[in-house]
């Protein structure tokens, strides 16, 4: 057997024995069909759906008074919104890296997480494209990004990567629901038929389009999923490059430097896996699918944070030995100041709770405890959330000209602003929860027949 | 017990078909009707305190547009002809004609006639009347046939894209400097050539496209 991210658990079974084929559908389908959602999940969704209010009042107040309400100020003009936006978008990259990276792998434990990935990743896709246009001084006008030029004779600026950016996030989000769709129409149509109700068997019939689940429709289902699957992966790399090159192709110091793309991509590992780490033991635990979500699972994803931390440690030491190393006074001095001033509580907690702590993971104990798990998941988000929030303003504060430094503080309204978006990731997720089926039952028979067969 | 009927096959693809037309549609929507002239107010002829008609003015009587519109070389406003302008003519001929009453009414009260504005630009466009008229743009460019117009009609879309078709290329607008203000000026063979002209106004195409020369 090759050298897997499994290989040295060959006891924990990737789906405990007693699952069987028809109870996996009732376990995973009895969750959408129910007729009253837990008290939980009521208690979950309420709390997100309030923090979402909070973005719509902020985004009101935002919209009506103008961008002044935010901290942001010449010279540090990114602010938080260009800060979450990275940190958004590292989070859903993460979900389609675990989705799409590790299907093409064939590795076993994604058939029950990919799902939750997925749906993690369509709810912080929303919250990330908000924040451009929330940061943009005229937002009702961002739809001058797009490539059409009726009355303007003008066209978007194609040499800048900001283009890129927009033309990447759009491709990105449609991409990722149609990949989303394509994997889950077999289980919805499990769900349409195990449904009692009349109302839901025509609700998820319409959405199943019609899956019989007859040999040529699996294979053509199955056919598309791996070519987009063989898009996705390398795609989502290249987005969240280009969310690198963003600052790279900025002439400011900290930011000018070609390690960005890589930066970013590491970061999106480690935190998206993180996100999805923290979700999985929320849903396993609520939704009682222990059976489903093993130690396996966990033990796997661990390790793939485990790996993230350590590019990312790898990226750290670039980010010091670069200005301190080179000759560029300007990168040497906004480094000093990153890490020595204004920005250093922030700068040295990042580094632990996103590189230190996480060496934790080495150890097979802190793998299997799930407590242990959820705090330094906790931790990796917080700390990649510093990590842009240091590098997006620490580097405007620091610029060339020492005339032209200058603080920034977030107001109210920008932690209303972060506050509402993680309501708003928070409300699609509890929703996808309540109305889909949260892991792929057509995958995860695939795995309980392998299993079976050893 | 089949959950839908054999005809919801046919619905279900009418749907989709409908969807994605309706998406075509909204596409070619977005792109065409900003340029049709509903939108863009081209040949519209709004109403006027006095019907006043260039034609019967210039063509007719051969007035030249400095005339009335004294500013036109030497300042970004062309500028509208005031009530005394007006009045060379009119207070010996036409002094009863019902149609000046609020000519002559203006010059009673000493308060303007307040004209509808034909050719409206937003606020942040720069637009400057005497540097197009010193480089050899002339006033029938812009305004289309203004001398043949009886009651004066937006000749141009003033869209940023119809500007810009210019600033690109200025060469194929250009006349020579004594036909800027001949309202039926053609280029005859013994014009000289665009390009001829771009070298002699001294035109620099190389900024002119630049967002601060409109947008400053």
């Amino acid at each position: 057997m090759a050298m897997t991210l499994t290989s040295e658990l060959p006891a924990a079974p990737v789906v405990a024995p007693d699952v069987t084929l028809a109870s996996l559908s009732e376990q995973v389908s009895g969750r959408v069909l129910m007729d009253r959602a837990p008290l939980w999940w009521w208690a979950g969704f309420g709390f997100s759906f309030t923090l979402f209010t909070l973005l719509v009042i902020q985004m009101a107040w935002l919209f009506v008074n103008g961008i002044g309400v935010w901290g942001v100020e010449i010279p540090v003009a990114w602010g938080l919104a260009i800060a979450e936006y990275v940190w958004w978008i590292a989070l859903a990259s993460g979900g389609t890296i675990v989705s799409a990276l590790f299907f093409l792998t064939r590795s076993p434990w994604r058939s029950a997480t990919n799902r939750i990935a997925e749906s993690m990743l369509l709810s912080a896709a929303p919250c990330a494209g908000l924040m451009p246009i929330m940061h943009l001084g005229r937002p009702g006008l961002f739809y001058w990004l797009f490539p059409y030029s009726t009355v303007m004779g003008v066209w978007p600026q194609a040499r800048s990567p900001l283009w890129w950016d927009f033309i990447c996030l759009i491709y990105y989000i449609l991409m990722s629901i149609m990949y989303y769709y394509t994997g889950i129409l077999p289980d919805l149509a499990t769900v349409r038929d195990l449904a009692r109700s009349r109302f839901k068997q025509i609700f998820y019939g319409v959405l199943a389009l019609g899956w019989r689940g007859s040999s040529e429709q699996w294979r053509n289902q199955r056919t598309v999923y791996a070519i987009m699957s063989a898009i996705m992966a390398p795609m989502v790399i290249s987005v969240h490059s280009v969310v690198g090159l963003d600052f790279a192709g900025g002439l400011t110091p900290g930011w000018h430097d070609t390690q960005f793309p890589p930066y970013f991509f590491f970061g999106a590992v480690i935190s998206g896996t993180a996100v999805i780490i923290m979700l999985t033991i929320v849903v396993r635990w609520g939704y009682g699918l222990q059976d489903v979500l093993t130690a396996y699972h966990f033990n796997a994803m661990a390790k793939i944070m485990l790996v993230g931390s350590v590019m990312l440690a790898y990226a750290y030491v670039w980010e010091a030995f670069g200005p301190i190393y080179g000759s560029d006074v300007a990168q040497k001095t906004e480094f000093f100041q990153r890490a020595f001033g204004f920005t250093a509580p922030a700068f040295w907690s990042e580094k632990i709770l996103t590189v230190v702590i996480p060496q934790l993971l080495w150890l097979p104990a802190v793998r299997r405890s799930r407590t242990l798990l959820f705090l330094i998941s906790g931790g990796i988000i917080v700390g990649m959330w510093q990590e842009r929030f240091v590098f997006t303003t620490s580097s405007l504060e620091h610029n060339y000209m020492p005339s032209y430094w200058g603080r920034y503080y977030p107001t109210f309204w920008d932690w209303a602003c972060l506050a509402g978006t993680i309501g708003l990731f928070l409300t699609l997720f509890f929703l996808f929860l309540r109305f889909a089926p949260i892991v792929s039952i057509a995958e995860m028979r695939e795995v309980i027949e392998e299993e079976r067969s050893k | 017990m089949a959950i839908f009927p054999p005809q919801a096959n046919v619905l279900m693809n009418a749907a989709l078909l409908g969807t994605f037309a309706g998406g075509v549609l909204l596409l070619l929507s977005i792109w065409v009707v900003p340029v049709i002239g509903y939108n863009t107010e081209e040949r519209f002829a709004p109403e006027q305190p006095i019907p006043f008609s260039h034609k019967h003015h210039v063509s007719g009587l051969g007035l030249d547009c400095r005339y009335c519109h004294t500013m036109v070389e030497k300042s970004s406003n062309a500028g509208m002809p005031s009530t005394a302008i007006c009045m060379t003519c009119h207070s010996q001929i036409w002094t009863n004609a019902a149609m000046l009453a609020p000519d002559r009414q203006s010059l009673a009260e000493n308060i303007s006639i307040r004209w509808t504005r034909v050719y409206t630009l937003p606020d942040y466009v720069y637009f400057d009347h005497s540097i197009h008229v010193a480089k050899g743009v002339g006033c029938t460019t812009c305004h289309g046939p203004i001398g043949d117009m009886a009651m004066t009609w937006k000749a141009q879309p003033l869209h940023m894209s119809w500007c810009l078709s210019c600033h690109r290329d200025p060469a194929p607008h250009l006349r020579p400097r004594e036909e800027v203000f001949n309202p039926h000026w053609r280029r005859t063979p013994s014009t000289p050539s665009g390009e001829e002209l771009m070298a002699q106004y001294r035109i620099n195409t190389k900024n002119l496209s630049d967002c601060g020369i409109c947008h400053r």
